[in-house]
């Protein structure tokens, strides 16, 4: 397996020479236990490790790849007991229960001293209580993913404003189709729009607010913003039964055009061309403006941590110097890799409408704030209770008062 | 000294070598099923996140149980998991009954009834969520053909927990079919030859006659249901996941999720879940162990 990467792998070990500081020779055992589990991002990982042992002589990397569902609740068992060097994660809150229990390795010397150049834009989400504790690898955007054959069709254009957007609405639906697709089984779909409608409605600050547990959920902004979206709701924008779904379930909507558009973050795009859209068929807008306040956007962030009980805490570092430098950068989240946002500013962009689009929306246009998403910013105990809500109010809109009191209670409980 | 040792052990290995060759046993059980049982009774007085430090609470865990709506909603579908469920014992006799005949073939009908038993649970839901959904399904298919309104049952609060009960008794029934077909096959010929000439038939035949011989049967059908509806865990998790909105948990699921899931990780909480579970199954194992040590002083006598 490693062999077969190390033609490659000498190119880059060249080229990654430049922006590396020299260090000494790292020897022993490098063990990884990553998330990657899907095809595509597997491939990179164990290219990555490939790559890494290559350049070390002296280094053996292992690599185990768990499958990302089961990892959310093995991570704790693989913190614990025989801790790996190198772990996968996900930024913001959702390290807090690690930090917390000392399982994560503070880092904050490596950004501190400069062994990390390029990762100033993405330091926020790797801080707790002022210190980092790991390095971002890859982001994505959230936004609209519309059909623009549908769009033509009808005369509408990318909406900037929620009158335009329901506007749009309006005449989506009288052509016999439905607005939005959604598959809201799994909730998290439903925390997507939560945050956009809270975000747009009373900006990033409240929603991070809401998020900490400082404003309450049964507030006069909340119901703001249950009330806008209820709009949407009244008018029938959402597919109907997609509490039945799963996201993937509600991707044939959209392409078999009986939805126009998904709130979704940008690796549905890959899902979307294999269901045969090209892309002139599917194209991307911004969450449009609804109060007048700056955009926030929600562009996940997916991570590499050091556990604290590692063996080889230098072999560890390099590791993820290595990850995060720009080349190697430019190359894992490019069309053959990850098709995402890159982390460092010295990367480039792949050449794909959506990242392109993305990545401009986020540097140019996210002047709010960038949040993680609903799960994981929200503590995870308010997330699903949170989420359950959400779901409950976009098929029973008029339970919102109970939600709420419940939620309301829930935070009460929680944020102690 | 070492005749004397001898000796002891020659003289008790009556009572030795059972105990020798239960020590295995008892020890994985202890290790896997006793001490657990005790250390979630522990657990559930304190509130940790599986990682850091415990604290102690006391009884707050079940405080918060008596006021936990989705916990009062997973309890009731329990209740009604235990009742529903059983409907796979007369189900299945009906069966068994229907196919207690000799008639060409007999073997093939009886292992086709049988078949839903052989595939695993989690197929089972996939195929029932697939005979459910709402727009491309069977069941509404068959129900527009019948000018009926088309229903989404596993995304109706309403109506979810019965489509997966339903879903659940179609391996049940089976079940229960094949334990009560055993049964019908020691059924004496003599006591229903007698029954006839004394004038019974028909159900009177079944309820005084037949019935009573089935007894054994029966009863193993009555614990295997029970248990089988205190384990629904797999049905729930793949037809709906706990939802719409977390109606259709049920108390495994539900500490499953507060204690083991993706947003869980309150571990005092989950155990004090548990321990309310743990009772309501010792109830029935209470229930099953008197009636069979009874049945076998009876039988003794």
């Amino acid at each position: 397996m490693l062999k077969k990467f190390a033609s490659v792998a000498g190119a880059l070990a060249l080229s990654t020479a430049l922006v590396t500081p020299a260090m000494a020779e790292l020897s022993g055992k490098l063990r990884i236990i990553s998330d990657m589990s899907n095809p595509a991002p597997r491939a990179i990982m164990e290219g990555l490790a490939a790559d890494f042992d290559a350049m070390h002589p002296g280094l053996e990397v292992e690599v185990e790849i768990v499958d990302r569902e089961a990892w959310k609740s093995q991570i704790r068992n693989a913190l614990t007991a025989n801790s790996p060097d190198v772990i996968n994660w996900y930024a913001a809150n959702r390290m807090g229960p690690y930090v917390n229990a000392g399982l994560f390795e503070d880092i904050s010397d490596m950004y501190a001293n400069g062994d990390l150049p390029g990762l100033d834009s993405v330091k926020g989400a790797m801080t707790l209580d002022g210190k980092q504790y790991g390095v971002p690898y890859t982001y994505y955007q959230w936004g609209i993913y519309y059909r623009e054959d549908i769009f033509k069709e009808l005369g509408l254009s990318e909406p900037a404003t929620f009158d335009e957007e329901m506007a749009n609405c309006a005449k989506i639906l009288e052509s016999g189709r439905k607005c939005y697709t959604i598959g809201s089984k799994f909730l998290w779909t439903a925390g997507g729009w939560f945050d956009y409608m809270n975000m747009r409605t009373n900006g990033f600050d409240f929603h991070m607010k809401l998020a900490t547990g400082e404003a309450s959920w049964t507030s006069d902004e909340v119901r703001e913003t249950f009330a806008n979206w209820r709009k949407l709701i009244d008018m029938g924008a959402f597919i109907d039964d997609h509490q039945t779904y799963s996201w993937q379930e509600a991707l044939p909507f959209m392409v078999k055009g009986e939805a126009a558009a998904y709130l979704m973050g940008n690796f549905v795009v890959p899902h979307l061309r294999e269901g045969g859209m090209t892309d002139d068929q599917i194209d991307f807008y911004q969450f449009p403006k609804i109060a007048d306040v700056p955009m926030g956007e929600d562009a996940p962030t997916d991570t590499f941590h050091i556990a604290s009980g590692a063996q080889n805490k230098e072999a560890a570092r390099a590791f993820l110097q290595y990850v995060t430098s720009p080349d190697v950068q430019t190359k894992i989240n490019g069309p053959e890799g990850l098709g995402q946002l890159p982390v460092n500013a010295g990367s480039s962009v792949a050449d794909d409408e959506f990242i392109t689009q993305g990545f401009d929306m986020l540097s140019n246009n996210a002047t709010g704030g960038i949040a993680q998403f609903f799960d994981r910013d929200f503590p995870a105990e308010m997330a699903s209770i949170g989420m359950e809500g959400l779901q409950e109010f976009m098929v029973f809109p008029d339970n919102l008062d109970d939600i709420l009191n419940r939620l309301e209670s829930a935070r009460e409980r929680i944020y102690k | 000294m070492s005749t004397a040792h001898q000796s002891w052990a020659k003289r008790n290995r009556m009572t030795l070598t059972p105990l020798l060759f239960l020590l295995p046993g008892i020890l994985f059980f202890a290790a896997y099923v006793i001490i657990p049982i005790f250390q979630s009774f522990n657990i559930s007085l304190y509130e940790w996140d599986g990682l850091g430090e415990a604290t102690y609470v006391g009884t707050r865990n079940y405080e918060e149980l008596l006021t936990d709506r989705n916990f009062e909603i997973s309890l009731w579908n329990n209740v009604k998991w235990l009742v529903l469920y059983l409907l796979a014992i007369p189900a299945g006799l009906f069966i068994a009954l229907f196919l207690n005949q000799t008639v060409f073939g007999i073997r093939l009908y009886k292992s086709l009834f049988f078949f839903p038993f052989v595939i695993s649970q989690v197929v089972v839901g996939l195929v029932f969520s697939w005979f459910y959904l709402p727009r491309e399904g069977l069941l509404n298919a068959v129900l527009t053909t019948l000018g009926m309104d088309t229903i989404n049952v596993l995304g109706d609060p309403t109506l979810a927990t019965y489509g997966i009960i339903a879903a659940g008794l179609w391996p049940q029934t089976a079940y229960c079919m094949i334990l009560y077909l055993t049964g019908l096959n020691a059924v004496d010929p003599e006591q229903v030859e007698a029954g006839r000439l004394d004038g019974a038939k028909g159900l009177k035949m079944l309820w005084y006659v037949i019935l009573p011989q089935l007894r054994p049967a029966t009863f193993i059908a009555f614990v295997v249901t029970i248990i089988g509806a205190l384990r629904s865990f797999d049905l729930i998790s793949i037809m709906t996941n706990g939802g719409p909105f977390g109606s259709t948990r049920v108390l495994s699921f539900y500490m499953f999720e507060k204690a083991l899931s993706e947003y869980g990780f309150r571990m005092g909480y989950g155990s004090a879940i548990a321990v309310v579970l743990f009772f309501i199954m010792l109830f029935f194992i209470a229930y099953f162990l008197w009636s069979m040590y009874r049945e076998e002083r009876q039988s003794r006598h």
